[in-house]
């Protein structure tokens, strides 16, 4: 904000002013915005402007207040402590608050996604006390004393984990999105195969064995949680399956220089290398 | 989601009192189920007691059986070694239920209390006298591929989600349930979900504060030959169309007990008792499979959209009695 002379002030016009009454985000910083708002017209700047460096400022000031950004009014506080990423955390939150809008919005752990919020897109999956489980239909409330990985907590430092490597070699995704739900889903699993735990899948239930070995059919029903809609489901198998057996995997992708003078030929490499 | 008041239990008598006390309290396990219908405003408790820290955990044998508490795990259940070895039938249909994030989360005691997922039941801009009782019904003449072929009522035509309970309504599970008064109370398994009838809004006949504390497996010789069928409209992470718990104990080449349950047909697991009984006495046939499945099969009163459940189900019976004698899944 330095970049506003703190002193200016000036009136708003009207689509300044019914600009303002349309930025719900806004609502709560009251005097704070209106001020901003007369500086930023004093400024001489457009509404789009106005509008995108609002919303900046309104996002800008729920980060930079952690402890602070504790919304002004919590129903039914609940005061719970954990630990999150091995760094024990403790917050009051509203009971309705799910784990997931807890990361996201109180602790700034954004990896963890929100995709359908109701348990059908996995998105959302963290690893609770070494079980991957669904953030957003996880109270923070109940999560008292409990360990929480995100996919924050995955990397050693700038050293990625297998699992993150194995995804970044397979192209295990396209635009990303359910990335962090299915890295934090394929971890866990590869415990739970050395565990010797069963699927749906499982030829015979019955058969006890530890480190089981996993076909792809495994992989697929193991991961039938996490949904990808890029449809990148081909290479994330092939990153779970690197990591689980332990040897290396070739990529089934490749980046071809396209023929300069065949559109067709292009589209035909494509087609072979996918 | 509206407010509510939160509290951890830890113990459960106390847990029962809190809930009986107040008729729009309610608990809270794995939450898997309760917190979606919050979100969508179909419930809307205003005090929820988290009884998932009781000590309800434990799997054991108990009289030659086995007793499952309420708050284990899903996952922890299908893969505990006596269940395995003993009950595969229910580790089978655990697995074929949900994903492995929502297993590890769900409890057993919370899977038997799973609210059905009718889209008219989901959605508070339709009629439906499960959640809001004189409304109608919107599935009855609404789209209802998904529905009840077996049970129904002019009331609800829902049917009953879990995987779980099928087979537990197969093996002739019985639950075990704490009441407000401190009383214990055992519910066999064919009494503890409810046919829709005039009270579609009451799923199973526990009473209010009432809670689950174990589920009860008398000992059986099917572990060899049974087998859970699910079949859905994708490979995995859906509902399903319509399931089959099928176990088997043989007397030479002779049936000596048949069980069947079929899931996603009606509004509780239903024991397909009519192709049990048709069964007994004979060879583990194809032929002998078939005509028990019809037997069963030409009882149902399907609707408009799911005519096609009567042949899939006497299908999946058959193929379900087929995989389980041959014994290769177990």
């Amino acid at each position: 904000m330095s970049e506003f002379d703190e002193s200016a002030e000036a009136e708003l016009t009207a689509d300044e002013a019914a600009l303002l009454d349309a930025l719900p985000e806004l609502s709560e910083s009251g005097e704070a915005r209106r001020q901003f708002l007369g500086q930023a017209a004093a400024l001489g700047l457009g509404a789009l402007a106005v509008n995108l460096l609002a919303r900046e400022q309104a996002y800008a000031w729920m980060e930079t207040s952690t402890e602070a950004a504790a919304p002004a009014q919590i129903e039914n506080g609940v005061t719970v402590a954990m630990k999150i990423n091995g760094a024990e955390k403790s917050l009051t939150v509203d009971s309705r608050m799910t784990l997931l809008d807890g990361l996201r919005e109180r602790l700034e752990l954004t990896g963890s996604k929100k995709g359908c919020d109701h348990g059908q897109c996995g998105a959302c999956t963290v690893i609770v006390d070494n079980r991957r489980v669904l953030s957003c239909l996880t109270l923070a409330a109940t999560c008292e004393g409990k360990s929480v990985t995100t996919i924050e907590g995955l990397a050693n430092g700038d050293a990625l984990h297998p699992m993150q490597t194995a995804f970044v070699k397979h192209d295990g995704f396209q635009c990303g999105y359910c990335t962090p739900g299915q890295i934090c889903s394929a971890v866990a699993l590869i415990n739970e195969a050395k565990n010797g735990e069963v699927s749906y899948v499982t030829a015979n239930v019955r058969t006890n064995a530890k480190n089981v070995k996993l076909s792809d059919d495994e992989i697929r029903e193991r991961m039938s949680g996490n949904i990808c809609r890029c449809g990148a489901y081909p290479n994330i198998v092939a990153a779970i399956r690197e990591v689980h057996s332990g040897t290396e995997v070739a990529q089934t992708w490749n980046l071809h220089q396209p023929n300069e003078d065949s559109a067709e030929n292009m589209e035909d490499e494509k087609d072979a290398t996918v | 989601m509206r407010p509510f008041k939160f509290s951890s239990a830890n113990d459960a008598r106390n847990a029962v009192q809190i809930v009986s006390a107040n008729q729009a309290a309610k608990f809270l396990a794995g939450g898997t189920n309760i917190l979606d219908l919050m979100k969508e405003d179909v419930e809307r408790p205003i005090e929820l007691v988290d009884v998932s820290r009781l000590n309800l955990t434990q799997i054991k044998s108990v009289n030659g059986g086995l007793s499952l508490g309420a708050l284990a795990k899903n996952t922890d259940t299908a893969n505990h070694p006596l269940v395995r070895q003993n009950y595969p039938l229910l580790s089978m249909a655990i697995l074929a239920g949900a994903s492995q994030q929502i297993r590890n989360m769900a409890t057993n005691g919370g899977n038997l209390l799973q609210r059905t997922r009718c889209q008219y039941f989901y959605d508070v801009a339709m009629p439906c006298n499960k959640r809001e009782p004189g409304t109608g019904c919107g599935a009855l003449e609404g789209i209802n591929r998904m529905h009840a072929i077996f049970g129904w009522s002019e009331k609800c035509v829902a049917v009953y989600p879990s995987d779980m309970s099928i087979a537990l309504a197969a093996l002739d599970a019985v639950v075990k349930v704490q009441s407000a008064n401190g009383k214990e109370r055992v519910i066999p398994f064919a009494d503890f979900h409810r046919l829709p009838g005039d009270t579609p809004e009451r799923d199973t006949n526990l009473n209010h504060g009432e809670l689950i504390t174990a589920i009860e497996l008398p000992k059986n010789n099917f572990a060899g030959k049974s087998y859970y069928l699910k079949v859905r409209d994708r490979a995995s992470y859906a509902f399903a169309l319509v399931s089959v718990a099928a176990a088997l104990e043989m007397d030479g080449n002779k049936i000596k007990q048949a069980r069947i349950a079929l899931g996603g047909v009606a509004h509780k697991p239903w024991r397909a008792m009519e192709a049990e009984k048709t069964l007994v006495g004979k060879e583990a046939t194809e032929a002998n499979f078939k005509s028990a499945a019809e037997a069963e099969m030409k009882k149902a009163k399907p609707l408009e959209h799911n005519k096609f459940k009567v042949e899939l189900g006497t299908r999946g019976i058959v193929r379900a009695l087929q995989m389980a004698s041959s014994g290769d899944a177990v």
